[in-house]
């Protein structure tokens, strides 16, 4: 996926939330919704089961409008926690900009923090990406806290890959 | 315009409404030229838009005091623009702003009355953007909704960075009404200025008016202002005035919980705007956005976007001028090729700069293979005319004309009654200039110049086929009396004949009356014909028709005494046509095997079987039986008909 097209002058970013199942990827997303002003997001679209687990993937559209010239978006997606769902997370991660995992922070959740992380490490090593050793954040999805933080930095690292990458184009 | 120490970005107050626009003007000042260019700060009036802007050129010379920095409202800038020119000296205006390093440009809305600035300042922008200089403008609505700006201009302006400045809300309004009444040393009474923002004002200066009033107020006042007095003396005052549209009241803040969170989303786009512009290289965007031009403009970009490909920054002007040149090559390419032939107009060919060789070849090919001008008939030569004591003057000036064709007499007109020998003149000096072809020769009768043009007009190419006559070296017309009356044909001949006359390319025409005599032909034609030299073309005398006996009967191989010529150059004939038609005759009864002519076999073939029957006779013995004795009628046979002759030779030919 193209991350800058210079010819359409459009920078279209991204992020894919990715973690265990229960850990907020979704409230993630929904947080952002609710904060983003209803002229520049688009439908929230929620795959859900009846008890509110995502199915396949939530996919929420934002327009940033022009930045330097740029029409620039940003398309978040979460994947389904539960770990059957192993095919469509790499669906999903397919063009990813960006990833932020989100991890649950109940000690009793550790274990279910390490596979999904080691599936995510499996994933994402198919596009020769190395994922150890990047920044975290402290977040309350409910309550907003972190969540922004997090996007930002998120966006910040995606960006600043134009700069270096020196590239229009990333896989 | 010297910038105002007031307006510096530590006395600006921050707030969400104007945050974006702050960090924007804060990046141009750190790195002008660099980070927004230009920079399109706009807004309702009284909430920043002029601060800002000198803000940014205090801030630029804070970072290289010998930055050149420059602030100007439109009205200033239109009054030095027409100084200048008043005064002729509108280049050095041009280079003085173009050298300037940050351009401040205050209220352009204005431009809407000022067409002819447009033009200039979007002059100016390309130049200063192309060096790199830092141009940033304010205006209180966004270059779109200006009236009547230039497309270009609207484009060019939102090109860099465009933000809005807000009203600012209650925080904001909070944090201005403090910082004011601090300026001014004025203590007011707890939750008195809270009141005051809760009040509201639509933009900065209705607030700084608000303190003031509150200050005088209080100043005349024996007890400080209370909240309550401050509500009932503002809103009294407002109630006098038209209310401020647009007021948010703290309450509404709180009520909506929207305008809150809307903080962080602001937040979050102000972070990714700046990395957005520190991660973007600017001669990317530049690029890019020529691609997009030239996309637009139907061009094959391939190059351009090739460049984009690049891990380092290339030469990106002189690439983008290299490109922008081979497009222009293309246009000339592709306008004369439609000119040549207009079915290649618009072909892809003409859209690919990288292709530029190729279409330039295809252009000549098609140039080469463009149908040539009828060319002269290449057996009527110079050596093949018969000179003689009757011609010898119109010889000689067309030889002069065949040794500087276009010099020494343009037109050449050859005027001479039918079949003395004109058309072949013609094509003989058409012949002569050709130089077995080297040069481009038009030679063809009228009638064929008229059914041609008839033909381009109807094929609708008709500059096309002018195109074919004017690259011609000379143009040589035969019968000319046919274009009495046509009046397009003249007045493509007249057009014709001025620009091969202007070019000095050689003029030759042939007709059977001399210029002035010529009916139905328009007098600036006339006048034309007669201004180089005039020749007539007499009948042939004896001696010349002898010399072109002698000349056919040798083209024919045939043997023949000096009295066969003698004889044959003694019947009446008023042309050469008519000579050669005694010829033909004569020679029409000769045994195949025997190539000798006899003055009796002349005889009898062209005064009949035998001499002693009379021509009539001999006539009706040649007619077999049975068909119509009025045939044998004297005025049927053909070959008495005067012009018969000419008919025949025409057929042949």
């Amino acid at each position: 996926m193209s991350l800058v097209n210079f010819t359409t002058r459009e920078i279209t970013c991204k992020i894919v939330y990715y973690g265990p199942g229960r850990s907020g990827k979704t409230t993630n997303l929904q947080y952002i919704y609710g904060q983003v002003p209803d002229d520049r997001k688009g439908r929230m679209v929620s795959l859900a089961t009846q008890t509110d687990r995502t199915l396949f993937f939530d996919f929420l559209p934002i327009d940033l409008g022009s930045i330097s010239g740029f029409t620039t978006k940003f398309q978040l997606y979460t994947v389904p926690g539960q770990v059957y769902y192993n095919a469509t997370r790499k669906l999903v991660l397919q063009g990813a900009d960006g990833v932020v995992f989100v991890a649950d922070s109940q000690v009793r959740q550790l274990d279910e923090n390490i596979e999904s992380l080691q599936n995510l490490q499996v994933n994402v090593l198919e596009h020769g990406i190395d994922i150890r050793g990047l920044a975290s954040f402290g977040a309350d999805a409910l309550h907003g806290q972190g969540v922004f933080e997090t996007l930002k930095a998120v966006s910040a690292e995606v960006l600043r890959k134009l700069s270096e990458s020196g590239s229009a184009r990333r896989g | 315009m010297d910038l105002n120490p007031k307006y510096r970005f530590d006395t600006f107050v921050v707030g969400p409404s104007n945050r974006l626009a702050f960090t924007a003007a804060q990046a141009v000042a750190q790195q002008p030229g660099e980070a927004y260019n230009p920079l399109f700060l706009y807004g309702r009036s009284g909430l920043g838009k002029t601060h800002l802007l000198q803000a940014i050129g205090f801030g630029a010379l804070d970072q290289g005091p010998a930055l050149r920095v420059n602030y100007l409202t439109l009205e200033e800038f239109v009054g030095q623009h027409h100084a200048a020119v008043a005064a002729g000296q509108l280049d050095a205006f041009r280079r003085s702003a173009e050298e300037t390093d940050v351009l401040l440009l205050d209220d352009v809305q204005f431009l809407a009355k000022h067409r002819e600035m447009q033009q200039e300042l979007l002059r100016l922008s390309e130049r200063m953007q192309a060096a790199n200089r830092q141009v940033v403008l304010s205006s209180d609505r966004p270059p779109a909704e200006i009236e009547d700006l230039d497309e270009r201009l609207i484009s060019r302006l939102s090109g860099g960075l465009l933000v809005d400045l807000a009203p600012p809300d209650f925080e904001t309004r909070l944090a201005i009404l403090r910082r004011k009444a601090g300026e001014r040393g004025i203590v007011f009474a707890p939750d008195v200025l809270e009141t005051v923002a809760e009040i509201g004002a639509g933009n900065v200066r209705e607030l700084v008016g608000l303190v003031n009033r509150l200050s005088a107020f209080q100043a005349v006042s024996e007890s400080p202002l209370t909240p309550a007095g401050a509500r009932a003396l503002l809103v009294e005052e407002g109630s006098e005035t038209a209310p401020a549209p647009h007021v948010a009241t703290a309450r509404d803040v709180k009520a909506a919980p929207a305008a809150g969170p809307t903080d962080e989303f602001s937040a979050f786009l102000s972070a990714v705007t700046r990395t957005v512009a520190q991660s973007i290289d600017a001669w990317r965007s530049t690029v890019g956005g020529a691609v997009v031009r030239w996309q637009g403009e139907g061009y094959r970009t391939g190059r351009l976007e090739a460049l984009l490909q690049h891990e380092t920054m290339p030469d990106v002007e002189s690439e983008l001028a290299r490109f922008a040149a081979d497009v222009e090559a293309l246009r000339k390419l592709a306008t004369e090729a439609g000119a040549l032939d207009p079915s290649t107009a618009g072909h892809a060919r003409f859209r690919d700069p990288d292709r530029v060789d190729e279409a330039a070849v295809f252009v000549q090919k098609l140039e080469e293979g463009a149908v040539p001008p009828p060319a002269p008939v290449p057996t009527l030569t110079m050596e093949a005319y018969v000179v003689g004591a009757a011609n010898d003057a119109v010889v000689r000036a067309a030889r002069l004309v065949t040794q500087e064709p276009g010099k020494r007499y343009s037109p050449l007109f050859i005027a001479g009654p039918s079949g003395v020998g004109k058309t072949h003149l013609l094509h003989a000096v058409g012949n002569a200039i050709s130089q077995n072809g080297t040069k481009v020769v038009a030679c063809l009768s009228a009638q064929a110049f008229i059914e041609d043009l008839l033909g381009a007009i109807e094929a609708g190419n008709v500059e096309w086929w002018r195109r074919r006559y004017r690259r011609a070296d000379a143009f040589l017309l035969d019968d000319t009396q046919l274009i009495g009356g046509k009046e397009q044909t003249q007045e493509e001949l007249f057009n014709l004949f001025n620009a091969l006359f202007d070019a000095e390319k050689q003029l030759v025409f042939a007709a059977d009356k001399l210029p002035s005599q010529l009916e139905g032909v328009a007098s600036r034609l006339m006048t034309r014909f007669e201004g180089g030299l005039v020749v007539e073309l007499a009948a042939p005398d004896r001696p010349m028709r002898a010399l072109l006996v002698r000349r056919l009967l040798d083209a024919q191989g045939v043997k023949a005494e000096d009295d066969v010529v003698e004889y044959l150059a003694a019947r009446p004939a008023d042309s050469a046509r008519a000579v050669q038609g005694l010829v033909n005759r004569a020679l029409s009864t000769m045994d195949p095997s025997d190539p000798t002519l006899t003055v009796a076999a002349a005889r009898t073939a062209i005064e009949g079987r035998t001499a002693r029957l009379s021509q009539a006779q001999a006539i009706s013995a040649t007619i077999p039986s049975g068909i119509d004795p009025l045939l044998s009628s004297r005025e049927k046979i053909v070959w008495d008909w005067p012009d018969i002759g000419d008919r025949l030779v025409e057929d042949q030919r």
